[in-house]
């Protein structure tokens, strides 16, 4: 495991922000860290790199208890947390050249780093005039500059665009893949990490809900087999007539609980023979929103 | 250590384009340039003073106005400066998740407050014995050159340099703690306010409070020997200097274990 934690809690004066948070984030993954804001996810990503004073449980990364060996763990791991912290007054290239000589990097990766992230053409160009996507590209260049093993991200598209999220998605991607990394990525937008992510934590109100690959999730999700068809209620009541059950109906579709793919050529058939005109069949998985929401009401 | 000497360049790197920085060159310029240009325009008031007398008035008037208010408040904004790079820029965060000790980056932070001070005094000196042989060539009436007191210059600013020390200590955990100008600034005010008028009125405690040691350090700089006096002879290790030497320290090392309990937000 890249970050194991155990039992990890914290309170802020009479509150408790993270509750015996136990994560276990494995080598070569890219870890989703989900909850909606204010969950705590913040909070256990300032204990991950040490700001915060741990106060209960415990922190290990790449096998080794954080507090004892603070300066060989953050050596390995770039951070991007919050707002990127940039120093206003400096150029975009002065600001990378800066922590190159904090991380006693060649200062030749800071090119390498500008055209990583696209902003060679605005390097000289003071880092307090770049858009809040420019700054979250520097801050990415900045976590990405010492070649760490593991990256930690705090919500590292907020604020871009469309094309930037493609982008930043695209290269966390490439650096697992390509580089081994480990990306620790916290959102509260699921969708974008539904589309990366190989393991998921969901946090809410500090207590860990969930925690699998990807895949568990999936599965944990009920698939329905979702149809279109001109009259949705009459469909809905023959189905019904005929044992089926029904959820979700409104006037362009309805869903039907997944069983077999047999029984989506029954459905079909019955419905067609009733002289309902059937615009699209198919088997769904639950989304990520819905059972994230399900998951966080639940609780 | 490695990573003091790296956290101390990189405070250089970030500063050299602030008014921080630039303040600590520009302050004993134009406040030396203000004395050529008075001795120059009135050099028929000032020449029939002996070649001591003249150093000494030439060099009073830089002396004069740091002594008495502008080193503290220069002390209290440098201490604001160095830390406010990082408030401005939420950057102590990053500053704390670098692989780094906490204490080389607190540390460097310290001294290189400590070091822009001495070097704006020491530029002050320099720029004393510069300005006043140039003077005594541009205009010879001046006697500047008849006299040499190169090294008590040096003395007093070196004097000087130590007694506000305590001062930039406890400043600088001031504005650490606190992102805004106003408390810092605010508390160092009052407080330099009070030790003017503690010193000036010759209050007998005023060497054991820190912001009346700039104003102690120079009414305490003559030695006071019996006898005619020939030659001025400094004098820089007085009790004021010394609790302002103890002070720096001790609001140091205190302040490097609040930081090292801090959590950063």
């Amino acid at each position: 495991m890249v970050i194991r934690t155990d039992n990890l809690s914290f309170s802020f004066a009479n509150q408790q922000v993270v509750k015996s948070l136990s994560l276990q984030v494995p080598a070569g993954s890219i870890y989703g860290f989900l909850g909606p804001n204010g969950a705590g996810k913040t909070t256990t990503i300032k204990m991950l790199l040490n700001l915060l004073k741990i106060q209960d449980g415990s922190i290990h990364i790449f096998d080794k208890e954080l507090q004892g060996n603070r300066i060989e763990i953050l050596s390995q791991i770039g951070s991007l947390i919050e707002q990127p912290a940039i120093y206003a007054h400096l150029t975009g290239k002065e600001n990378l050249i800066n922590r190159a000589m904090l991380l006693q990097v060649n200062t030749n990766r800071v090119d390498e780093m500008l055209k990583l992230v696209r902003l060679t053409n605005a390097s000289d160009k003071k880092a307090g005039q770049y858009s809040l996507g420019m700054k979250q590209r520097l801050g990415i260049a900045l976590a990405l500059l010492g070649d760490p093993k593991l990256l930690i991200l705090d919500e590292p598209t907020n604020g871009l665009d469309p094309n930037g999220i493609i982008e930043i998605r695209e290269l966390m991607i490439s650096l697992v893949k390509e580089q081994g990394k480990t990306v620790f990525i916290s959102s509260h937008l699921l969708g974008e990490i539904e589309r990366m992510a190989t393991h998921v934590g969901i946090i809410n109100n500090g207590s860990l809900l969930f925690q699998g690959n990807v895949k568990d999730l999936e599965n944990i999700s009920q698939p329905q087999v979702h149809i279109e068809a001109d009259n949705t209620v009459d469909a809905a009541n023959l189905l019904k007539r005929h044992n089926f059950i029904v959820n979700d109906i409104n006037n362009e579709h309805l869903f039907v609980p997944f069983t077999s793919k047999q029984q989506i050529g029954e459905i079909n058939t019955l419905l067609v023979q009733n002289g309902i005109t059937v615009y699209g069949i198919n088997k769904q998985h639950k989304d990520l929103e819905k059972l994230f929401l399900n998951i966080t009401k639940s609780n | 250590m490695k990573g003091f000497l790296l956290s101390f360049w990189s405070e250089f790197y970030k500063s050299r384009k602030t008014l921080g920085f630039w303040s600590a060159i520009i302050l004993p310029l134009f406040l030396n340039l203000l004395a050529v240009a008075v001795f120059y325009t009135k050099s028929d008031k000032f020449m029939m003073y002996q070649p001591m007398v003249l150093w000494i008035q030439f060099s009073m008037m830089s002396l004069g106005i740091m002594g008495t208010l502008l080193l503290p408040m220069f002390v209290i904004f440098i201490a604001y400066s160095v830390n406010s790079v990082e408030h401005k820029a939420d950057t102590w965060k990053t500053l704390f998740s670098l692989p780094l000790s906490r204490w080389s980056v607190y540390g460097a932070k310290f001294f290189y407050a400590v070091f822009l001070i001495f070097l704006s005094l020491f530029l002050f000196g320099v720029f004393t014995i510069a300005f006043g042989n140039l003077l005594g060539i541009v205009k010879p009436e001046l006697k500047f050159g008849a006299y040499h007191m190169e090294v008590q210059i040096m003395q007093v600013y070196f004097k000087l340099f130590l007694s506000s020390l305590g001062i930039l200590a406890i400043q600088f955990l001031l504005s650490l703690l606190w992102a805004d100008f106003l408390k810092p600034m605010g508390i160092g005010f009052i407080a330099t306010i009070t030790g003017v008028i503690a010193a000036s009125k010759n209050w007998e405690y005023a060497y054991a409070f820190p912001y009346a040691h700039p104003m102690a350090a120079i009414t305490s700089m003559i030695k006071q020997n019996k006898g005619p006096v020939r030659d001025l002879e400094i004098d820089i290790f007085t009790k004021d200097v010394f609790v302002s030497l103890g002070v720096a320290v001790v609001v140091f090392i205190a302040g490097y274990f609040i930081v090292r309990r801090k959590s950063v937000k």
